[in-house]
Formats: C-alpha cells, sequence, structure tokens
C-alpha cells in the first residue's frame, strides 16, 4: 500500500466527514479538488458533445422500426450483411494468425530480422489512402501490375480481379491484410518479448523445445492477448469504410459492400440519413457483446496485472 | 581399475558417435529453418513493397506511358513530381494550401489529444480524483461505437451548427476518438512513476498545475512521444469524416483531393500518385523517427503482464 503515504497518515484525523463536498473530494484538499475536476472537465465536454450527443441523436434518427423492415427487404442489404460477417470472420482472424506466426519469426536474433522488420511494418506507416488507390490500380485488370507481373514472369494472363464478386472481396481481404498485420505483428512481438527468458530456460532443462515449448508456454502466456487483440480489432473492422470503399467501391454491382459503406450510400448517395443510421445500427446486436467481452477480459487483465 | 576405464571409453565412443550425429541433425535442420526463413523473407519483402513500389513507378511514369503494360516505367522521369509541386494541372492547383491544411489537422490532433489526453490521466492517475474511473469507462464506451457508424449523425449536427467545410469538425471528430487510447496508455505509463514524487513537490507546497507541468510531464515524455506520432498517424489515415465534411476545393485536404482525381473523366494516374508518394512522406518520416518511443508505448497499452 504505497498509496497511503505520509501525507494522509499525517493529516490531523477530521472527525468524522460529513457533506456531500467533503465525501466528494476525498483525500484532497478544496482547492486541489477543483484543480483536479478542472483537469477533467475538458475531456468530458470532448466527450459529451462529440461523442454521446452523436450516439444519442444517430438512436433517435435510426429509432423507427419501419427501417429495419425496410433494409430486410432490401437484397443488397442482406447482401452487404453477408460479406462483413465474411470479411470480420475471414479478414480479422487470419490477419490475427497470420501477425502471430510472424511474431515468432521477428523475435529470432540477427540483424537481417530487424532490417525486414523496418521494411514489413512500412505497409503501416504509409497513409492508408495512397495506398489502397494503388492496390485498386494495381488490380486493374488490363493495365495494373499484378497481372502485368503474371504475364511477364509467369505467361500467365491473370482475372479481371474487380469483376467477379468473389475474387474482389478476396481482394479487399488481402488488401487489409496487406495494411493492418503489420501492427498487429508488432504488438505480438512486444508481448513475445515480454515473456521472461527464464521460463524457456526452465522448460529447455525439462527438455522441451519447439512445438512443445509453444503449445505449453509460448501459447499460454499469450492467449490472453491473443483474444483481447482479435476482440479489439474486430471492432474497428466493423467500422471499416475506407478499405472497400477505395478497393473496390462496392463493385461489382454493389456485391461487395460492408455495412459502413452501405450506410454512408444509404445516407448520402440516396440521400436517406435515417436509413443510413438505421443500416449501421443493425450492427449493434453483435457490437454489445463484443465490449462487453473486451471490458471483461481488460478488467481480469488489470487484476492478473 | 581397467575394465571401468575401458567401460568409460565405450561409453565416452558412444556418446561421441551421438554427439557427433545430433551435431549433424542440428546442422541440417539450422540449414533447412535458414533457407525457409530466407524464402519467407523474400515472400514478405515482396508483399509489402509491391503496392508501394506500383505507387511509385506509376508516379514516375509519363503521362503516355500510364496505360502501357509494363512492370518498370519505359521513360522514368520526375516530371510528375514537379507538376504536383508547381501546381501545375487543374486538379492540383490549390496543393500546397491543401497540404497545408493536412498539416495543421493533423497538428492540432495531436496537440489537442497530448493536452487532453495527458490532463484527464493526470486527474484521474494521480490526482485520484474520487469516481474517476467513470472518465475511464466513458472513453472506452467511445469504442462501442466505430467512427464511420457516428458519421452520419455527426454529419448531420455539424451541418445545423453550420460547421460544414470547417476544419474544426473534422478535427473535434478526431480528438474525440484519439483522447480515449491516449488517456488509458497515460494511465499505464504513470503507474510507472513513483506516486511519492507528486507528494514531495505537494508537501514543498506545490499546486497540482505546478506539479503536472514540473514533474508530470517531463517523466511522461516517452508515453507523449508514442501518442503524438500514434495521433499525427491516426490523422493522416483518416479518410471519411474529411471525405464528409470538407466537400469544397477551398476547405478540403490532400486525400479527398486525390479522391477528387478518382472521379475525373481522365484520372491522370501518373499524377495522382505522385501526390500520393508526397502525401505518404511525413507520417512514414515521423514514424520512423519515433519507432522506439511507439514500442515502448504500445507495449505499455497491451501486453503488460
Amino acid at each position: 500500500m504505497a498509496n497511503v503515504s505520509a501525507i494522509q497518515l499525517s493529516r490531523p484525523l477530521a472527525g468524522r466527514r460529513h457533506g456531500l463536498w467533503d465525501y466528494l473530494r476525498g483525500h484532497l484538499k478544496g482547492s486541489e479538488y477543483l484543480w483536479a475536476l478542472a483537469f477533467v472537465v475538458p475531456y468530458l465536454v470532448v466527450f459529451a458533445v462529440f461523442v454521446a450527443y452523436p450516439i444519442v441523436y444517430g438512436l433517435w434518427m435510426g429509432h423507427d422500426p419501419a427501417l429495419y423492415k425496410e433494409l430486410w427487404a432490401d437484397p443488397v442489404y442482406m447482401n452487404t450483411l453477408v460479406n462483413t460477417l465474411i470479411y470480420l470472420a475471414v479478414a480479422v482472424n487470419l490477419k490475427m494468425f497470420l501477425a502471430f506466426l510472424l511474431s515468432g519469426f521477428f523475435v529470432r536474433p540477427g540483424w537481417w530480422v530487424k532490417a525486414l522488420l523496418i521494411v514489413f511494418v512500412l505497409p503501416w506507416a504509409v497513409p492508408l489512402l495512397p495506398t489502397f488507390i494503388s492496390v485498386h490500380w494495381m488490380l486493374d485488370g488490363q493495365w495494373g501490375l499484378l497481372n502485368n507481373l503474371l504475364w511477364e514472369l509467369f505467361g500467365i494472363n491473370g482475372p479481371f480481379w474487380l469483376d467477379s464478386h468473389w475474387i474482389a472481396l478476396g481482394s479487399i481481404i488481402a488488401a487489409y491484410i496487406w495494411k493492418f498485420m503489420p501492427f498487429w505483428t508488432v504488438i505480438f512481438i512486444a508481448g513475445r518479448m515480454a515473456i521472461a527468458p527464464e521460463l524457456y530456460e526452465a522448460a529447455a532443462v525439462d527438455g522441451a523445445t519447439g512445438l512443445r515449448r509453444f503449445v505449453h508456454i509460448t501459447f499460454p502466456l499469450l492467449a490472453t492477448l491473443y483474444f483481447v487483440n482479435t476482440l479489439l480489432s474486430t471492432i474497428f473492422s466493423v467500422g471499416d469504410f475506407a478499405t472497400p470503399f477505395l478497393i473496390t467501391n462496392g463493385g461489382p454491382a454493389l456485391t461487395t459492400y460492408t455495412l459502413a459503406n452501405l450506410g454512408i450510400r444509404n445516407a448520402f448517395d440516396l440521400s436517406d440519413p435515417n436509413l443510413g443510421v438505421a443500416t449501421v445500427m443493425s450492427a449493434l446486436p453483435l457490437m454489445i457483446p463484443l465490449v462487453i467481452f473486451l471490458m471483461r477480459k481488460l478488467r481480469t487483465m488489470a487484476v492478473e496485472q | 581399475m581397467t575394465v571401468i576405464a575401458v567401460e568409460g571409453r565405450a561409453r565416452a565412443r558412444t556418446t561421441d558417435a551421438n554427439v557427433l550425429h545430433s551435431v549433424r541433425v542440428a546442422r541440417r535442420r539450422r540449414y533447412l529453418t535458414n533457407i525457409g526463413a530466407a524464402v519467407l523473407s523474400v515472400a514478405l519483402v515482396i508483399w509489402s513493397v509491391l503496392p508501394i513500389y506500383n505507387m511509385i513507378m506509376v508516379a514516375l511514369d509519363s503521362h503516355s506511358d500510364v496505360l502501357t503494360t509494363h512492370i518498370f516505367p519505359p521513360h522514368p522521369s520526375l516530371y510528375s513530381f514537379w507538376i504536383v509541386i508547381t501546381e501545375g494541372y487543374w486538379y492540383l492547383e490549390y496543393f500546397w494550401e491543401q497540404f497545408g491544411r493536412s498539416v495543421f489537422l493533423a497538428g492540432m490532433v495531436v496537440l489537442l489529444t497530448l493536452t487532453i489526453g495527458s490532463f484527464a490521466a493526470y486527474s484521474v492517475g494521480r490526482l485520484r480524483v474520487r469516481h474517476g474511473w467513470l472518465v475511464t469507462n466513458c472513453a472506452l464506451l467511445t469504442y462501442v461505437i466505430p467512427a464511420s457508424f457516428l458519421a452520419i449523425p455527426y454529419y448531420r449536427l455539424m451541418a445545423q451548427y453550420g460547421m460544414m467545410n470547417n476544419l474544426w469538425a473534422v478535427i473535434a471528430a478526431l480528438v474525440a476518438f484519439t483522447s480515449p487510447y491516449a488517456i488509458f496508455i497515460f494511465q499505464q505509463y504513470g503507474r510507472s512513476i513513483p506516486i511519492e514524487l507528486d507528494e514531495a513537490a505537494r508537501i514543498d507546497g506545490a499546486s497540482p498545475i505546478q506539479i503536472y507541468f514540473r514533474v508530470y510531464l517531463p517523466l511522461m515524455a516517452p508515453a507523449l512521444v508514442a501518442i503524438g506520432t500514434f495521433a499525427m498517424l491516426a490523422a493522416w489515415n483518416e479518410f471519411l469524416y474529411q471525405f464528409l465534411l470538407l466537400s469544397s476545393k477551398k476547405s478540403m485536404t490532400v486525400p479527398i483531393a486525390i479522391v477528387q482525381f478518382l472521379n475525373s473523366d481522365e484520372s491522370p494516374w501518373n499524377y495522382m500518385m505522385a501526390t500520393a508518394v508526397i502525401y505518404a512522406l511525413p507520417p512514414v518520416v515521423v514514424y520512423y523517427g519515433f519507432r522506439k518511443y511507439m514500442a515502448a508505448g504500445l507495449t505499455m497499452g497491451g501486453v503488460k503482464g
């Protein structure tokens, strides 16, 4: 209990405290309590005006059940919903799994592994929009670099990447993994570095190497981190607007939209803001359990620390 | 005695053979892992660099070469960059103004995120204001609803307040979404700084604001740099809010100007990519400059325990 410090002990016992003021200011002096309030007020104002109020306003905009009936009857919406689920299930998990494996490669010793890491992080350091436009152009069936490469190197006529639903969706997923895998790899590298080397040494004495070392030490220690990362990444990716927008812009024929894209399209291109809000709000039944899971997990993590 | 010695020698010989054998196996295995690592490294470099290579390649193309099949510019020239720098094309007439606006946007987001985030974290984590945990939880709640989902009500509200085509509307939204992460990281990082330092200053009669400036901020420097970099990258990566809120040519930032290119009939890809390359440079420089701090910041947030 380093927190109970000399000051609190040396303060004269003020008898029974009473009144709301004394209760609120707790261990702080009056002027200090005012300072403490002044320090949190800027954030609370930002939160209230730019987060809480828009949320309430959004819920109000999307409160009419008729909107959801309209969505349910819309084939584009159903398709979008399926896309979003595929996107989350495949892109997020594949990215996380690959990042986890690659982090094992990047903790190997050697200068060239470090040099490689610098190159590998490049997709994340370069801003999103320029690179995604570049990917879009690269995937052009006629003039794009990818098909040119396939032709020059292997003599293959590549497909028109963005003209078929499945290949286009696959391209979005690949671009997403390209952009965001480095970030999570770096997090896993930090996680692996945090494992005490004594554990591995003890395991080596007991004869555990390779796969067994991974199964019995690395994975159990990183499982919580992996789980939290997957949750966080899922939450971030539900609202991913830019990737599908810039890679395919919904093409071919609105078959590769995700919820965020369709919401913006309904609100702005079709000038029906309420329908747009309803489109994105329909993801809440998925979001709320995810966030509750995450908060619980973070709390247990905090206790473990 | 001799019997034992002979036995001992024989045992030594067999263990020698065993050792030799296992050394050979180990060497072969190391050889194979090295080949595997080399193949993986080459694949990773190609994967990471290809879209960025494509961006630079198209930027080096001359106008007539863009729509030809090639994997290396036939007549590489820096002409497109010259056009962008001198604003020599009608789509680029406000390029430097737009670039300045992007810089201002990122600078303000960094400054406000750091100020508001460190204020709140100081109050909750160091002054330990009563019910401070509520602030932290509020902050986490921001991530329940993805930014792209809030975009529609946010746009509506900004339109009502007459904040359309106003950079501050975007700055406010970005600060609202980066500060929760900042508060979280600052609080985590703050735990590594002994609270006794604050208390010693308090005994000497320092007010909370003096402690904030003289004790807290200097010791938090690494976390401040990490979050500053994070906020800068976030501002540079952000697309949707700028896309929705900044539509007039006189108010838009570089990414929106690049997307405007896409919608034009002629799509001068070489100018677009040259713009993209110039736009991508600042975050790359900042990221690689502060990479060490970034890792420290991320580790503090994600991987303790």
